[in-house]
C-alpha cells in the first residue's frame, strides 16, 4: 500500500501491513451498505467505522484507505470523521475501555470521585492506557442517564449509580475478570 | 398547598410495569399494532390533519408543531420522502429516549410506521446516538420482529404501501441532535448545520429529498393521536401547550427519574418537591435548569412577573411556575427537552457554570466563528476562575463574549451554549464577584476540583 501524503503516519501500523478484516464484519459491512440508496453509499461511513473499530479496536490509516475505497470516497473524506466525531480513536486503548459521564447532573452526585476511584484502582490516568494495556479511561460528555448518576460504561455495557463504593466494586471485577 | 397532580401516563403507560418486555408478543397483547392496522386504511392527508388538529409539538426541544413541519414537506417535487426519527439524546439533563427505546421499542416503531404512512415516507432512519450500544441493538431487533409480522417493509399491513426502518448510529457527537446537522452526518459527513432559511429540511433534507426529522417521544405521540383523534388529545394538556410530557428530574432531589405529565398540570415545586420528595436533608433550594443545561438558569429566591402570551399578568416564585412551553419562556427560560435539573445550596455555581461551558466548547462543531471560539473562551474564563487565577473584569468579559455568539451562527448551538453563561452571570453576579474578589486576596493557586474537571 503507498503512502498517501494527506493522511498522518500511523505509529502502530506501517505501510506495508495489508489491511484485512473478519469474515463476519464483511458481511456486515456488506449488509449495512444495503441500507442506503446505490448513489448514497457515502452514507454507510460512520457505521462501516463502527464495525472496523469494533474488529480492531481503533482506527488506523490504512483502515481509513480501506474504507474510502470500499464507497468509492477519498481517504480524507473518512479521515475528516474519524478527527470530528468523538468516539473514534486513532490509537489503541485499553482492552476494557471505561467512559465516566462528565457533565453537570453526574457531577452533582459526583462523578469526578467515581473517576477518581476508577483511576487509582485500574492504575490509569485520564486519557491514559494501564502499564499492562487492560484498562484505559477518559471522561465522556453526558451519557444521558442524567437520573441514575452518576453513570459510565464499561466498553459497551452501561452501568448506573456507581458512587465511590460501587465503583472500587467495579474495578475489583473488573479486574478479577482479566485474570480469568 | 394543593394537591399533588397525578402522572398521565400515556407515553411511559407500559413501561416499568411488572411483567413488561420489550418483546413484539408482550406488546401485541397490550393492544400494540392495533393503531397501525387502522391507520393503513386510512387517508393520509386526513391524518396530517389530524396531527395538526392535535397541536402536537416536538419533544425535542424546540417545540415546533408537529402538523406544521409535516405540512411543509414538498410533496410536488416528486422525490421520495424521508423520515428521520432524532434519537440522538444528548441535552444534558435528558433521558426520556432511553427508557421508551430500551423499555419499549415497539411504541417507537409503531409511531414511526403510522408517521410514515401518514407523510408517504418511502423510507425511515433512527438515528440514534452512538453512545446506545445497547439501544441500537434493541431496535434492531425489534424492526426485524416488525418486518416478521409484516409491520415494517414490504406492504405493510397487507396494503400496497412499503416503507423500510433502518438504524444508523451516531459516534458521539452533540450537534447532530440538531436537525440539520443530523441529516449532514446520516449522509456521512461532518455533522456541520445547514444555513436556514430558504431550504428547511422539509423541501431539501436527506440527499436533498423532502425529509421529516422527528423526536422519540413526538413519534411516539403520534401513535396516540392516531388513536384518540386529534381533537380529544387536544383536550390534554393546555391549549397550545398539548398533550402530556416526559420530565426528567436529575440533580439533588431524593428521587430522581421520568414522570409523565399533563402538559402544565403541575409547577416546578410540585415537581420537585411532591412528586421527587424534596431537596436531601438539611438542604435548600439554590436554583433549577428546567429544560436541558442550555436553558436559562431560573434562581430560586427570586420573583418571575410579567405577561403570559395571552396576556395574563403573573407572579411567580420559582416554585409556582406551571412547566409548559409558554409559562417557562414567559419566566425567561424554556421546556427545551424535558431535562431539570435541580441545584441545592451547597452547589457552587462558578463550579456549575464550568462544568457547562467545558460541555459546550466540546461540542461546538466548529463551523461558525463566534460559537467555536467563544464557547472556548467561555470555558477558558471559567477554567480559570476556578483554577485560582480569576481577573476581577472575568464576570464582564464572560457575558461580553456570551452576547457576541447568540445570533450570530448558522444554527441555535450558538444561543444554547451561551444563554448558561448570560443566565448564570446576571442570576448569581454577587457569587462570582465575590469568588474572585476571595481567590485574589487569597492569591490561592490550589483547588480541590469539585464539578468541573478541567484539563
Amino acid at each position: 500500500m503507498t503512502v498517501n501524503p494527506f493522511l498522518p503516519m500511523s505509529d502502530t501500523q506501517t505501510d506495508t501491513e495489508e489491511f484485512s478484516l473478519s469474515s463476519e464484519t464483511l458481511a456486515k459491512i456488506d449488509e449495512v451498505i444495503t441500507h442506503y440508496p446505490e448513489k448514497e453509499k457515502r452514507s454507510a461511513t460512520l457505521p462501516l467505522l463502527h464495525l472496523v473499530q469494533e474488529e480492531k479496536g481503533y482506527i488506523s490509516q490504512p483502515a481509513m484507505e480501506w474504507i474510502a475505497d470500499k464507497l468509492g470516497l477519498t481517504p480524507i473524506n473518512v479521515y475528516e470523521l474519524v478527527t470530528f466525531y468523538p468516539m473514534f480513536r486513532e490509537k489503541p486503548v485499553g482492552r476494557r475501555h471505561v467512559r465516566v459521564c462528565r457533565t453537570l447532573s453526574c457531577a452533582l452526585v459526583g462523578s469526578h470521585k467515581t473517576c477518581k476511584v476508577l483511576q487509582d484502582k485500574l492504575g490509569c490516568d485520564l486519557d491514559g492506557v494501564s502499564a499492562d494495556g487492560e484498562f484505559s479511561i477518559e471522561y465522556a460528555e453526558c451519557l444521558a442517564g442524567c437520573g441514575t448518576g452518576p453513570v459510565l460504561m464499561v466498553d459497551d455495557d452501561f452501568y448506573e449509580n456507581i458512587d465511590e463504593a460501587k465503583a472500587a466494586e467495579l474495578a475489583d471485577r473488573l479486574k478479577a475478570e482479566t485474570k480469568d | 398547598m394543593a394537591t399533588t397532580p397525578q402522572e398521565k401516563r400515556i407515553i411511559l403507560k407500559n413501561i416499568d410495569q411488572d411483567g413488561y418486555t420489550r418483546d413484539i408478543d408482550c406488546y401485541l397483547a397490550n393492544g400494540g399494532y392495533e393503531v397501525l392496522k387502522q391507520t393503513v386504511t386510512k387517508d393520509p392527508a386526513d391524518l396530517c390533519k389530524e396531527i395538526e388538529t392535535s397541536g402536537l409539538r416536538g419533544r425535542g426541544g424546540a417545540g415546533f408543531p408537529c402538523g406544521m413541519k409535516w405540512k411543509f414537506l414538498d410533496r410536488k417535487s416528486g422525490k421520495p420522502i424521508y423520515l428521520v426519527c432524532n434519537a440522538d439524546e444528548s441535552e444534558p439533563g435528558t433521558f426520556k429516549d432511553r427508557q421508551i427505546i430500551h423499555k419499549d421499542p415497539h411504541q417507537l416503531i409503531e409511531g414511526m410506521m403510522c408517521s410514515a404512512f401518514a407523510i408517504q415516507a418511502a423510507c425511515a432512519y433512527i438515528y440514534i446516538r452512538g453512545e446506545f450500544p445497547e439501544g441500537a441493538k434493541i431496535l434492531e431487533e425489534a424492526i426485524e420482529e416488525a418486518r416478521k409480522k409484516n409491520f415494517v417493509g414490504k406492504n405493510i399491513c397487507g396494503t400496497k404501501y412499503s416503507c423500510e426502518i433502518y438504524v444508523h448510529r451516531g459516534a458521539g457527537a452533540y450537534i447532530c441532535g440538531e436537525e440539520t446537522g443530523l441529516i449532514e452526518s446520516l449522509e456521512g459527513k461532518r455533522a456541520y448545520p445547514r444555513i436556514k432559511p430558504p431550504f428547511f429540511p422539509a423541501v431539501l433534507g436527506l440527499y436533498q429529498c423532502p425529509t421529516a426529522v422527528n423526536n422519540v417521544e413526538t413519534l411516539c405521540n403520534v401513535k396516540h393521536v392516531f388513536d384518540m383523534g386529534g381533537e380529544e388529545y387536544a383536550k390534554i394538556g393546555k391549549p397550545g401547550n398539548t398533550g402530556t410530557r416526559i420530565l426528567c428530574v436529575s440533580g439533588h432531589v431524593k428521587k430522581p427519574g421520568y414522570y409523565e405529565f399533563e402538559v402544565g398540570s403541575l409547577t416546578l415545586g410540585q415537581l420537585i418537591y411532591d412528586v421527587c420528595g424534596g431537596l436531601p436533608e438539611g438542604r435548600t433550594l439554590k436554583a433549577v435548569i428546567p429544560g436541558g443545561s442550555s436553558a436559562k438558569v431560573l434562581r430560586a429566591d427570586e420573583r418571575y412577573t410579567g405577561k403570559t402570551k395571552s396576556g395574563e399578568e403573573f407572579d411567580w416564585s420559582l416554585e409556582d411556575i406551571p412547566l409548559d412551553f409558554d409559562s417557562l419562556m414567559a419566566a425567561g427560560s424554556m421546556a427545551g427537552s424535558g431535562g431539570v435539573i435541580v441545584m441545592d445550596d451547597t452547589t457552587d455555581m462558578v463550579e456549575a457554570l464550568g462544568n457547562i461551558n467545558a460541555f459546550y466548547a466540546h461540542e461546538s462543531c466548529g463551523q461558525c466563528t463566534p460559537c467555536r471560539e467563544g464557547s472556548l473562551w467561555m470555558k477558558k474564563i471559567t477554567t480559570r476562575m476556578l483554577e485560582g487565577q480569576p481577573r476581577l473584569e472575568d464576570v464582564d468579559l464572560l457575558k461580553s463574549v456570551a452576547d457576541q455568539i447568540a445570533g450570530r451562527t448558522i444554527c441555535a448551538f450558538g444561543e444554547a451554549c451561551a444563554w448558561p453563561t448570560q443566565s448564570f452571570v446576571l442570576k448569581f453576579r454577587d457569587e462570582f464577584i465575590a469568588k474572585a474578589e476571595k481567590q485574589i486576596k487569597e492569591s490561592s493557586p490550589s483547588r480541590e476540583p469539585a464539578l468541573a474537571e478541567t484539563e
